[in-house]
C-alpha cells in the first residue's frame, strides 16, 4: 500500500524521544535529574502507548483512496529548526498545516485557524508570526523556529523552564504558541520596540525594561482559555529580569488574620 | 505528609513545553484521510434534495456522505447524531461529510455541496419559545406567603446569554478499524464513556473499542459527551476502510458540542430589617433544543448556602431550534450565583449592611434542606481570611465613593459553593523491585493537573520519590474511572490511588512477615512505615527490611494491586460542599465605561489541597473565566435565522492577558474526615462560581449602576 | 479555500498587470486578511499574486514629509525612527491594532485595504450586499451593536476596522497608486475609502489590479500634541468600538490647527472636519472639546443597538484631545 502522506522524517524519533523509550523499556534508572525525570515520565508513557497502539496497524487492501493529483503544486525550500526542508505542496497549504500535517511537527497548534488566538505562533526570520495565516508557498528561503526547535537536546530553553517553574499552562494547548511568542517578544523588548502602552514614543529605540502591564499587553495576541495568564507573566518576568517572582497563593489557618470583619 | 500539600511542577510539563504532548489529532497514523463537514444554512425544516456531484468531482475527494448514504447508529440514545435523516433541527447542522486526501481538498469540496430545503421559521429566542416544567426540589416552607409578610422586599430579573466553552483545542479525532476492532484518538473527558457510546452505536462489544486521549487541550465540559464528532469519525472510517481524521473548525465548535444555556432568572427576596432572610423565590428559565431536554440547576445554587426557612426554586426550560446545551464549567451554579449573589448584594445595599456581614447574618450552620451537618464548612473563616488579605475593612459602603484618579473604584464580594462529590474509581499500581511504580487509571487530565496529583498521592503512600512514579491515563484499556467533570477526579481517582498503594503495602508487610525472623514480625500494617524502599516499624525505625529484599525473597520482580474506591456510606449523614469567598476590585473609566478587574482574592475552603501550585492555577482559571463571563462573553443569536453569529474569537471575546491582573489565593485550612480518607473536595468549578456576581457587585459599587444582563459591556455603563 | 494559482511578482507594474488580467486574481501581501476570508469562502480568488518581493517597503524622509512604503510591515512602520519622532500618532494607532504577531505580518497597504469585520459579511449562510451585491444587508436590523453611526446607508452599516487608517486620515496623507497600465496616480487618503452608498462591495477607490505603492505624510507640527484613543470590548487584541486620532498644533493655549479622525463609527475613517474647523483658533479647553465633539456627532444616526456610540464618540474625542494637549 502506498503511503500518500509523505512525511520526510516523522517516523524517526528524535534523540530524546529515543532515549526516553529505551529508558522506559529497559533500565528505568533516573537520567535527567529529579524534576526532569518525572516530567519526562508522562511523555515516555505516552510514546510507548502510541507505539504499541500503532505498531501492528496495516491499511487493508480494499481501503478507499482517491487518485492523487497535486493541484497548483508549489515547491518551497525552507529551514525549519536548523534543518533544510524541500517541499512540494498544494498552493493552499498554510505553514501551520505544512508543519502539522506534512512534517509531523505538531507542536505548533491550531486553535482558530484565523489569526485570532495565537496558538500557531512560530518564529520566522526572528519574528513571531501566525503560521495559520502564512501560506507555506511564501516561505521560500525563510528560517522557521517552532516549539520543537527551542530546546537544545535535553536542555530546555530558559522560557520553557520558566513556564514549568511558574505553572504557565494547564491544558498545554496554547503553550507552544505562548512560549514562541514570549521568546520573540523579549527580543523585541531588547531592540526597544514599542507597544500600545509605550509612553515615550518619540524617544530613540532603547532596550525596554518591561512592567507586568507591558508584558500583558505584548502577550495579548496569545489566548489561554485555562487562564494561566498571571503565571505566564511571572515566567516571562523571571526570564526577562533574571529575578525570581513570588508566589501568589498561601495556606491560611484560623487565628492568623483575625483583624478584618 | 512528604509530598501531599507541597507545590510540585507538573509531571507533564516537559511534554507540554516542548510541543511533544500529543493531542487527539496529532497522532501519526499513516494513510489517513481528512474529513470536513458541510453544514445547514437553515435552522429548521428538512433537506428536500442534496447534490454532492460537484464536490465528488474535485481532485482528491474520496467520497461524500450525506444522510442518504451515511452509516446509521444502532444506539437508541437520544443524542444528536449527524447525517441520520433529512430533518434539520439547528443551523449549521452537518448535512454532508466530505472525505479527501488532504484537508485543503476536503474543505473546498465541502463548500460545493448544494442542498435544497423545505424551510420552516425557527424559534431560537427562549423568550418566545414554548417552555416545559423541569425538575426542581420541593419548596421549603411557604415562600410566597413568607415573602408577602416580609418587612423588606426585593425583586429583580437577571439574564445570561449563551456562552461557549471555547477550549483552545478544537475537538478532533482520528479513527481506524482492524476488522471489528475500533481504535479512536479523540478529545475526551471520559474515554470509557466514549467507549460505551461507540460500542452501542456499532452494537459491538466495548472491548472491541479502544478510546485514547492522553492530552486534552481544554474542555470545561465540552468533551463530556461524545457529540457528533465521535460517531461520525468512527463510522466514516469504517466505510472508507482506512484511518480518518476529523477536526472541528473554531466556527463548528459553536454548534458541535453544546454550550451554557441562555438563562433568565427572577429573584424575589423577603427579609427582616436586621438582614435576616425570610423568603427566597429564585425562578429560572434556561433554553434547550427541540430534540433533548437539557437541564442543570441554576436556581438551586443558594438552597444550602443561606439559613432561610422559606425557599422556592421553580425551573423551566424553553425549547428552541438551537443545538442542545451542555455542562459548562460550574454548570448551573455560576448562572444561579450571578443572579442570587447579585440580589443578595442589592438587598444588603437596601439595608445598608456590609455585604460580607449580610452573608454572615444568614450563614447556614447546617444544611437548611435536611438539617444534617456539613461534613466541614470553613466559609466563615474564608470570609475572614479573604477580607483580611483583600483589605475589605477599608471599603466604603456607598457606591461611587472610591476613586483612583480618573477611575472609579469598586469592591465586590460573592460566595461560591460546589458539591464535594466522589464516584467509584479504580487504580492499578505495579511496584517493581527497583522502586519504580507504574500507575494507571482511565481518567483524564484536561488541564487541572491530574497527572501530577495522582503521581503525588501514589508517591506519598508508596513511599517513593514522585520521579519514580509513572501515571498513565486517557486510555479506555486502563482500569475504570469516572469522566473528568464535576470536580470529582482527585477525590475519586486519588482515593483509589491511595487505596492501591495501601494494598501494596499490606501485601508487602504480609510477605515480609512470612519470614518468622522478620524485623516486622507481629506488627500490624499501621505500625509499619513504607518509605524510600524500606518497610520499618514506626516505633523503632531500626527494625526494617528493604522492599526489594521482600520481593526477592518471594521470587517477585513486581507487585501489582488494583483498588476500587467508592464513596463511603457515612457521607450520606452529612452535606458535603466546598465553599469560597471571592473578593474583586474593579476600576471603571468614568467617561468611557472601560472596566478593568484589577485585583481578585479567592479564599477557598475545599478540603485538603494536594498540589497548591496547580490548585492556585485552577483558581486563576476560575477568575479568568469569571472575567469573561461577567464582562465579555456572549454567543449572539440572530433570531431571524435561528443562527449563532459570534462564532469566532474575533467576535466571541474571551479574556486576553491584558484583561487579567492580580489574582491571589488563600487556601483555608479545612480538615474533613467524612468526604474521603484524604479529605479532598475539588475546586475546578468552585473557583469560578461567585466571580461574575462579585464583578457585577464591584461594578455597582464603583459606578452605582446595577447591570443585571451579562455581559457587562461598556455600553451598559455610559 | 478554492484552488488558486500562486505566483510572485517582482515589480509593482508587473503585479498590477497580472492581477488586472484576471478578474478573480488578488494581491497577496501579509495575508492576514485575505487568507482569513478565503478560509471562510468569502474571498474566492483563483489566483494570488505575491507582492512581498516588490521593493516598496522603504520608509524615508522626503522634502515634503515622509514616504512610507505600502509593503513595509506595520511593526517596522510603528517603530521606524522617522515615524516615532515625527508622527507618534501613527505609531500609536498601529500599535493599538491586532497583536504583535499580526503587525509583524501585516503590511501598510494591506492594513488600509482590509475588509470590514461584519458578522454577516463573514457568514456565507446569510445575505450581505458587500459579499453578494443586491442580496440585502442583514446587519441593518440585526446584531448591530458594533456597527456604524455615521455615513451608513440602507445597503451597508459595517465599519472600517483599521486603526492605522484613522491616523493616516488625520495626518492628511496621500496615497500613491500603481495602475494596471503601468502609470501611477496619487489620491488623498480620505478618498481611498468610500461610504457604502448603494455599492458597499466597491468601497475603495482602487480599480481591480490597482495597487498602493506608498503613503506620503506631509510635515506637520503635531508631534508634541497628538494622541490615539481606542475604546474596545477587552483590553487588547480586539477591534475598536470607537477610536479617535487627535492632533493639535498649539500656540500657547490656543489651537492653531486641529486634526481629528474617528474609527469604528463609519465605513471609512471619519475625518471630523466640523470639529476641526470649530477648534481652529479656540482655546484648548475641555468645554471647547465638548462643543467640537457635539458638533461633529450631530449628523450621527444610531441603529437599534448602537446608540451608545454617539455619546461614547463624543467622550472619546474629548479624551483624545485632552491627552493630546
Amino acid at each position: 500500500m502506498t503511503d500518500y502522506n509523505e512525511r520526510p522524517d516523522s517516523e524517526e524519533l528524535s534523540d530524546d524521544e529515543r532515549a526516553i523509550l529505551s529508558e522506559l523499556g529497559e533500565s528505568r534508572r533516573k537520567f535527567l535529574g529529579t524534576v526532569s525525570a518525572t516530567t519526562f515520565g508522562v511523555l515516555a508513557a505516552q510514546l510507548l502507548a502510541e507505539q504499541e497502539i500503532l505498531a501492528n496497524y496495516r491499511v487493508p487492501e480494499d481501503a478507499v483512496f482517491a487518485p492523487v493529483a497535486e493541484e497548483n503544486a508549489v515547491s518551497v525550500t525552507l529551514n525549519i529548526n536548523g534543518t533544510k526542508r524541500a517541499l512540494s505542496l498544494d498552493s493552499r497549504v498554510t505553514l501551520l498545516d505544512a508543519l502539522r500535517e506534512k512534517l509531523g511537527l505538531t507542536g505548533s497548534k491550531k486553535g482558530c485557524d484565523h489569526g485570532q488566538c495565537g496558538s500557531c505562533t512560530v518564529i520566522v526570520d526572528g519574528r513571531r508570526v501566525l503560521s495559520c495565516l502564512t501560506l507555506a508557498a511564501t516561505c521560500e528561503g525563510k528560517t522557521v523556529t517552532t516549539i520543537e526547535g527551542l530546546a537544545k537536546g535535553d536542555d530546555l530553553h530558559p522560557m520553557q523552564e520558566a513556564f514549568i517553574k511558574y505553572d504557565g499552562f494547564q491544558c498545554g494547548y496554547c503553550t507552544p504558541g505562548q512560549i514562541c511568542s514570549a521568546v520573540a517578544m523579549l527580543d523585541e523588548a531588547k531592540r526597544g520596540q514599542l507597544s500600545y502602552l509605550s509612553e515615550n514614543i518619540r524617544g530613540k529605540a532603547r532596550a525596554v525594561k518591561l512592567s507586568d502591564d507591558e508584558i500583558r499587553e505584548r502577550m495579548s495576541g496569545n489566548l489561554c482559555r485555562c487562564g494561566a495568564y498571571p503565571n505566564i507573566v511571572k515566567a516571562i518576568r523571571e526570564v526577562h529580569t533574571g529575578t525570581e517572582v513570588a508566589e501568589t497563593w498561601e495556606f491560611v489557618k484560623e487565628g492568623v488574620n483575625d483583624a478584618a470583619v | 505528609m512528604k509530598y501531599i500539600g507541597k507545590a510540585m511542577s507538573r509531571v507533564d510539563g516537559v511534554a507540554k513545553v516542548t510541543g511533544k504532548a500529543k493531542y487527539a489529532s496529532e497522532f501519526d497514523v499513516k494513510n489517513v484521510a481528512y474529513g470536513y463537514v458541510a453544514q445547514s444554512r437553515i435552522a429548521k425544516g428538512r433537506i428536500k434534495s442534496i447534490d454532492v456531484s460537484e464536490a465528488e468531482r474535485q481532485s482528491g475527494v474520496v467520497k461524500v456522505f450525506t444522510h442518504l448514504n451515511a452509516p446509521k447508529t444502532k444506539s437508541s440514545d437520544d443524542d444528536f447524531f449527524a447525517l441520520q435523516s433529512d430533518k434539520i433541527v439547528f443551523s449549521d447542522q452537518p448535512i454532508a461529510f466530505v472525505v479527501a486526501e488532504s484537508l485543503e481538498q476536503a474543505r473546498f469540496a465541502a463548500r460545493l455541496v448544494k442542498a435544497e430545503y423545505e424551510e420552516e421559521k425557527p424559534t431560537s429566542d427562549p423568550r418566545s419559545a414554548p417552555t416545559v416544567d423541569s425538575r426542581s426540589p420541593k419548596m421549603r416552607g411557604d415562600a410566597p406567603a413568607a415573602l408577602a409578610a416580609s418587612p423588606v422586599k426585593f425583586e429583580a430579573e437577571y439574564t445570561i446569554p449563551i456562552e461557549h466553552h471555547n477550549p483552545m483545542e478544537p475537538h478532533a479525532g482520528i479513527a481506524f478499524w482492524e476488522g471489528e476492532k475500533l481504535t479512536i484518538f479523540i478529545k475526551s473527558q471520559g474515554v470509557q464513556a466514549f467507549q460505551g457510546h461507540l460500542a452501542k452505536c456499532f452494537d459491538i462489544k466495548p472491548e472491541n473499542v479502544r478510546v485514547v486521549s492522553p492530552f486534552v487541550g481544554g474542555a470545561f465540559g465540552a468533551a463530556l459527551n461524545p457529540h457528533y464528532i465521535t460517531f461520525l469519525t468512527a463510522s466514516i472510517a469504517r466505510e472508507i476502510k482506512r484511518p480518518l481524521k476529523f477536526n472541528y473548525t473554531r466556527r463548528q465548535m459553536f454548534t458541535g458540542h453544546g454550550y451554557r444555556p441562555y438563562t433568565w432568572q427572577k429573584v424575589s427576596i423577603g427579609a427582616e430589617k436586621d438582614g435576616k432572610l425570610r423568603s427566597v423565590i429564585h425562578e429560572a428559565v434556561g433554553n434547550t433544543s427541540t430534540i433533548e431536554n437539557f437541564t442543570e440547576s441554576p436556581n438551586g445554587f443558594g438552597r444550602t448556602l443561606y439559613e432561610c426557612p422559606n425557599y422556592h426554586t421553580p425551573y423551566k426550560i424553553a425549547k428552541t431550534d438551537l443545538p442542545t446545551p451542555t455542562w459548562m464549567r460550574a454548570p448551573g451554579a455560576v448562572t444561579g450565583a450571578f443572579a442570587l449573589e447579585s440580589a443578595i448584594d442589592e438587598v444588603a445595599y437596601q439595608l445598608k449592611i456590609d455585604p460580607v456581614e449580610f452573608r454572615l447574618i444568614n450563614y447556614s450552620e447546617k444544611d437548611p434542606e435536611t438539617g444534617r451537618p456539613f461534613s466541614s464548612k470553613a466559609l466563615r473563616e474564608a470570609f475572614k481570611q479573604g477580607a483580611a488579605k483583600f483589605g475589605w475593612e477599608k471599603r466604603k459602603l456607598e457606591p461611587r465613593s472610591m476613586r483612583d484618579g480618573n477611575w472609579l473604584v469598586g469592591w465586590g464580594v460573592a460566595v461560591g459553593t460546589w458539591g464535594a462529590g466522589q464516584a467509584p474509581a479504580t487504580v492499578r499500581i505495579a511496584l517493581s523491585a527497583d522502586g519504580n511504580a507504574r500507575v494507571g487509571s482511565a481518567t483524564a487530565d484536561i488541564g487541572p493537573g491530574t497527572y501530577t496529583v495522582i503521581t503525588i498521592i501514589a508517591a506519598e503512600f508508596l513511599g517513593v520519590d514522585p520521579a519514580k512514579v509513572k501515571f498513565e491515563l486517557g486510555d479506555s484499556d486502563l482500569p475504570n474511572a469516572p469522566m473528568q467533570g464535576g470536580s470529582i477526579t482527585t477525590a475519586s481517582v486519588g482515593t483509589a490511588a491511595q487505596g492501591a498503594a495501601m494494598a501494596i503495602k499490606t501485601k508487602l508487610v504480609g510477605l515480609a512477615q512470612k519470614d518468622a525472623n522478620s524485623p516486622l514480625a507481629g506488627a500490624s500494617v499501621d505500625d509499619v512505615e513504607m518509605a524510600d524502599g524500606t518497610l520499618s516499624l514506626k516505633s523503632n525505625a531500626a527494625k526494617k527490611v528493604a522492599v526489594a529484599d521482600v520481593m526477592k525473597a518471594n521470587g517477585m520482580t513486581e507487585i501489582v494491586e488494583t483498588f476500587t474506591s467508592t464513596p463511603n456510606a457515612e457521607r450520606r449523614n452529612y452535606r458535603t460542599q466546598a465553599h469560597g469567598a471571592q473578593f474583586v476590585e474593579v476600576k471603571v473609566d468614568e467617561d468611557l465605561g472601560i472596566i478593568k478587574v484589577t485585583r481578585v482574592v479567592e479564599a477557598t475552603a475545599c478540603g485538603r489541597i494536594i498540589n497548591p501550585k496547580a490548585s492556585h492555577s485552577q483558581e486563576m482559571g476560575g477568575v479568568v473565566w469569571g472575567i469573561g463571563m461577567a464582562l465579555q462573553e456572549e454567543t449572539a443569536v440572530d433570531h431571524r435565522y435561528g443562527r449563532m453569529m459570534t462564532t469566532n474569537f474575533a467576535t466571541y471575546h474571551i479574556p486576553v492577558n491584558a484583561d487579567v491582573q492580580s489574582v491571589e489565593t488563600a487556601f483555608v485550612d479545612e480538615e474533613d474526615k467524612i468526604v474521603n480518607p484524604l479529605g479532598i473536595k475539588g475546586m475546578g468549578e468552585l473557583c469560578l462560581v461567585g466571580i461574575p456576581a462579585a464583578i457585577a457587585n464591584a461594578v455597582f459599587h464603583a459606578t452605582g449602576k446595577r447591570v443585571r444582563d451579562l455581559p457587562i459591556t461598556l455600553d451598559k455603563l455610559i | 479555500m478554492r484552488p488558486f494559482k500562486y505566483s510572485k511578482a517582482t515589480n509593482a507594474a508587473g503585479a498590477a498587470k497580472a492581477v488586472a488580467g484576471n478578474k478573480n486574481a488578488k494581491f497577496l501581501s501579509g495575508g492576514t486578511n485575505i487568507l482569513d476570508l478565503m478560509k471562510e469562502d468569502v474571498a474566492r480568488p483563483d489566483e494570488l499574486v505575491d507582492i512581498n518581493g516588490i521593493a516598496s517597503s522603504q520608509i524615508r524622509s522626503t522634502p515634503a514629509g515622509i514616504s512610507v512604503g505600502a509593503l513595509a510591515k506595520n511593526t517596522d512602520t510603528a517603530n521606524h525612527p522617522l515615524v516615532r519622532e515625527n508622527y507618534p500618532l501613527l505609531s500609536q494607532a498601529i500599535l493599538a491594532g491586532a497583536s504583535e504577531q499580526i503587525r509583524n505580518m501585516a503590511t501598510n497597504g494591506g492594513n488600509v485595504m482590509q475588509q470590514v469585520r461584519c458578522l454577516y459579511f463573514y457568514d456565507t449562510a446569510v445575505n450581505c450586499n458587500r459579499r453578494e451585491p443586491g442580496s440585502g444587508c442583514s446587519a441593518i436590523v440585526g446584531l448591530n451593536r458594533t456597527y456604524a453611526i455615521l455615513g451608513w446607508s440602507e445597503h451597508c452599516v459595517a465599519v472600517n476596522p483599521s486603526d492605522m487608517a484613522v491616523a493616516l486620515a488625520a495626518l492628511d496623507t496621500k496615497v500613491n497608486i500603481q495602475m494596471a497600465d503601468g502609470k501611477t496616480r496619487t489620491i488623498p487618503f480620505t478618498e481611498l475609502h468610500r461610504l457604502p452608498g448603494d455599492a458597499p462591495h466597491d468601497d475603495k477607490a482602487l480599480a481591480h489590479g490597482e495597487m498602493i505603492t506608498s503613503f506620503e505624510i506631509p510635515k506637520n507640527k503635531f508631534a508634541a500634541n497628538s494622541y490615539y484613543v481606542k475604546v474596545r470590548d477587552r483590553a487588547s487584541y480586539s477591534f475598536a468600538l470607537v477610536s479617535v486620532a487627535a492632533a493639535l498644533e498649539l500656540n500657547g493655549k490656543t489651537i492653531t490647527t486641529a486634526r481629528i479622525a474617528l474609527g469604528g463609527v463609519a465605513n471609512k475613517p471619519w475625518r471630523a472636519f466640523d470639529a476641526e474647523k470649530f477648534l481652529a483658533g479656540k482655546a484648548a479647553t475641555k468645554e471647547n472639546f465638548e462643543k467640537a465633539a457635539e458638533l461633529e456627532l450631530k449628523s450621527a444616526r444610531p441603529l437599534e443597538f448602537n446608540e451608545y456610540k454617539i455619546e461614547l464618540s463624543k467622550r472619546a474625542i474629548v479624551r483624545a484631545l485632552e491627552k493630546a494637549v
